[in-house]
């Protein structure tokens, strides 16, 4: 059946009044800019000049994207949930940034958010994702995993391989916004749909705060188990609140398939083995996210997805797909190599530590996955990986026997994809 | 407004028992008070200002506390919290503050005249001496509540106050955001400097919002009088000094204050006060006066003997380390301070520190002249 509340939103002058049932059919009609309305309007003793924060020392795409203008305009608008934008800025605010880390600096507290602030998100995407414009562009999503070639890496360099996304429900507010109630509805909707998983996907639930020493122990030992986030980023963004409540892991027995709840997302899907198999990871990701999304379906739950911005999560770095497709690679020698860093550049790969980002590499190991996530599909972004990881490792090799990296023209070893940077190495 | 608490209609949707925290594992005296029933009472209601229970307890359901020492778990958003949210505040606050009734009034006094000696505590064992305590700006938000807007007026207010005084009073402003290097480690030398708080007790409530906008010190040029704008309170006041005259420190403390309530009261502007909870502050722990005044007094020996946890409860008296709160004493010097704040007046509760600060001195030197100190025992005060 739908979920259980109405929500019904009041109306200000020239925009009619709404009434929400449950976030299927509504939900699409709602997203349209210029049907979504605000909530109840704030209270504000100062005005908007008083209030705009001091933005002088940040360096993230909130504080380059929020003048003083989009800022009045906005101040005073909330979601039909009440959310605003002074609370979606905050971590932004809170953090200025890094000098060489551009981070995002706001965050959604719900799908409308994307509407009701879309002055500001709308250059925050464009920026934060090479120019992709939601009011003209569609995003494309492809989970046939069939259409992948050549996926499965030469093991001696490639370690592991891991593919993953988030998915959120509709209907109900992002992990900065959510109330208790509603985070326990998140990990009661998802639980229960993944009891319904078979076969190679069969699992089963551990929440946070229920879970024995030996299972958290083993967690740990599987590399699962996530903690209490520590970064003010998240922090700040109210997204750890009354943890751990609400909060916990499912994976399948094989332990290749992994579903974080409440984390800081609804939820995180992570397909995973060791070797070089990506084509099977990938196989494995797309069956079960299917499989998922029908069980909630069959309930009356819906992810939150949309064409221009396809699926919707947390933070909007990771819009689109939020997929990141990445190996454990050993490249002792190309990681020396001064040109290594604009090689991934044109490759659109990105490098971080084994540990995740914001930690090093060890021992000549790389964590390599992609840049992008909105503006190509799920397919298109794994193909990218495979094809400039097999690159790199023909490198490796090649400087292995003391031989210099092949560059290649446009249109040899590594295919084009469309938004190959500068094009310079390649 | 503080993060993440969606609108609080919206939540109605709930039942109450869908969104009653979790306080299974908590040891804090929110999570001891609330009970579900009491949830479902209040959790409709908001102050004039919309700050709601929620956001009164997210700090207590985010931290469930230490086995030992019992953390309060709740704060106030604005004045009227402690009015809107009684059922809760009136319970907690007895529990913290000794049995203080709701019924009970609370007696300010900030006349130094009525304290009893105090000027000569022991230098060679008392190193020095300082008395603080909080003020709120009535018609504003609390830290934990209020925007970047009503901040940033509390420090212009604040400023333009503490701009006026004179005398052995007279001082300078640093702005966080502002302090250039050399002013900061100079800051950091006095043991003046705050930092942005790292305490997941403060950081859950919404207190280090927007840091370091609108945060700031005032110091007078003598370092002995000093204001701290926007951090856990509007304003936290404090007198200090080298060696042991706690009188004088107490004398610049309440002429200080004095003067500076009114300085706000010419500019159309008071504390927040009532004969019921005294001066009124973010945490429910600094009603009353939210005073704490102490000592840093070498006491290696009497720290080591058996009772001397039962002598400080009985001197109403408790022990810190010289970091201040949470940390360990070094050397044998204890941060000595009065346990209460609420029920007591200004005067009374430094005439415990004199007083009992005297006795503890007494008893050291006793102990290194290798006699017994039973004679001294205090009654429960």
């Amino acid at each position: 059946m739908a979920s259980s509340f109405t929500r019904i939103l009041s109306s200000k002058r020239n925009v009619g009044i709404l009434s929400l049932v449950g976030g299927s059919v509504a939900a699409g009609f709602l997203l349209h800019r210029e049907h979504v309305t605000a909530g109840e309007p704030l209270r504000r003793r100062y005005p908007a000049s008083a209030e705009y924060p001091d933005l002088r020392k940040h360096n993230n795409c909130m504080a380059s994207n929020l003048t003083p203008a989009i800022y009045a305009k906005l101040c005073d608008k909330a979601t039909p949930n009440g959310y605003t934008l002074d609370q979606a800025i905050q971590t932004g605010v809170d953090n200025p940034g890094h000098p060489f880390i551009k981070t995002v600096g706001l965050v959604a507290g719900d799908e409308e958010s994307y509407e009701v602030f879309a002055d500001l998100l709308d250059p925050v995407i464009k920026e934060r994702h090479n120019g992709y414009d939601p009011q003209v562009m569609k995003h494309p999503t492809d989970l046939n995993a069939t259409k992948i070639q050549s996926g499965v890496f030469d093991e001696r360099y490639v370690l592991s391989s891991r593919v993953r996304t988030g998915r959120s429900i509709r209907g109900l507010s992002l992990p900065p916004a959510c109330t208790r109630a509603e985070r326990r509805e998140v990990e009661r909707v998802v639980v229960d749909a993944l009891s319904g998983l078979k076969g190679d996907l069969t699992g089963k639930y551990y929440s946070l705060t229920l879970m024995t020493e030996q299972e958290q122990q083993q967690l740990i030992d599987d590399h699962f188990l996530f903690d209490k986030p520590v970064s003010p980023l998240l922090t700040c963004a109210g997204m750890a609140r009354d943890w751990p409540d609400a909060r916990g892991i499912w994976h399948n027995n094989e332990k290749t398939f992994l579903i974080w709840i409440n984390e800081e997302d609804h939820t995180r899907v992570i397909s995973m083995e060791k070797g070089g198999n990506m084509k099977r990871v990938f196989e494995r990701f797309c069956r079960g996210l299917k499989e998922v999304e029908r069980l909630i379906q069959e309930r009356g739950w819906e992810f939150m997805w949309n064409e221009r911005l396809g699926y919707i999560l947390t933070c909007p770095s990771n819009l689109g797909t939020g997929l990141r497709a990445g190996v454990h690679v050993k490249l002792p020698r190309l990681s020396k190599d001064p040109r290594f860093s604009k090689i991934l550049d044109s490759l659109r790969l990105q490098k971080r530590g084994t540990g995740g980002v914001d930690t090093a590499a060890v021992g000549g190991v790389f964590d390599i996955s992609n840049l992008d996530r909105l503006g190509q599909s799920e397919v298109q972004l794994v193909q990218t990986v495979i094809d400039g990881v097999n690159y790199l490792i023909e490198c490796e090799k090649r400087l292995e026997k003391g031989q210099d990296i092949k560059m290649c023209s446009s249109g040899s070893n590594v295919p084009n994809t469309h938004l190959a940077g500068s094009g310079s190495v390649l | 407004m503080p993060f993440g608490n969606t609108h609080n209609k919206f939540k109605m949707s709930y039942a109450a028992e869908q969104e009653f925290p979790d306080l299974s594992q908590h040891n804090n005296h929110m999570a001891k008070i609330l009970t579900p029933d009491m949830y479902a009472q209040l959790r409709d209601k908001e102050t004039p200002s919309g700050f709601t229970l929620d956001d009164a307890i997210q700090t207590g359901v985010d931290n469930p506390g230490h086995p030992f020492i019992m953390t309060v778990g709740c704060v106030a958003g604005d004045e009227e919290t402690y009015d809107v949210f009684k059922d809760l505040m009136d319970p907690v606050i007895e529990d913290r503050h000794g049995g203080y009734k709701p019924s009970d009034k609370h007696k300010t006094d900030l006349n130094a005249e009525n304290l009893q000696g105090g000027d000569d505590l022991d230098p060679n064992y008392v190193l020095s001496s300082r008395v603080r305590t909080g003020r709120s700006i009535r018609g504003f938000c609390l830290p934990p509540h209020c925007s970047r807007g009503e901040r940033r007026a509390i420090e212009q207010l604040s400023i333009e106050a503490l701009d006026s005084l004179e005398g052995d009073l007279k001082g300078k402003y640093y702005a966080l955001k502002n302090m250039t290097e050399e002013e900061q480690q100079q800051l950091i030398d006095d043991h003046f400097l705050f930092d942005k708080p790292v305490s997941p007790l403060l950081l859950a409530s919404g207190m280090a919002r927007d840091w370091p906008d609108a945060r700031g010190i005032w110091h007078n040029d003598n370092k002995t009088f000093l204001v701290w704008v926007n951090e856990e309170d509007h304003l936290r006041v404090i007198s200090m000094q080298k060696g042991g005259n706690m009188r004088e420190v107490f004398t610049r403390f309440c002429t200080g204050l004095t003067k500076i309530e009114d300085l706000f009261k010419n500019r159309g502007h008071e504390f927040m006060w009532n004969e019921h909870l005294g001066y009124v502050l973010t945490c429910p722990s600094n009603l009353g006066t939210g005073l704490r005044a102490g000592v840093h007094v070498k006491l290696p020996n009497v720290s080591k003997h058996e009772k001397f946890g039962e002598i400080l409860k009985r001197l109403r008296l408790q022990k810190r380390g010289t970091g201040g709160v949470d940390t360990a004493a070094v050397g044998g010097v204890f941060d000595i301070s009065n346990a209460d704040r609420l029920g007591f007046s200004e005067v009374e509760l430094v005439q415990m520190v004199v007083d009992g600060v005297s006795l503890l001195v007494n008893m050291e030197k006793r102990l290194e002249a290798g006699e017994a100190i039973g004679d001294l025992m205090p009654e429960q005060k």
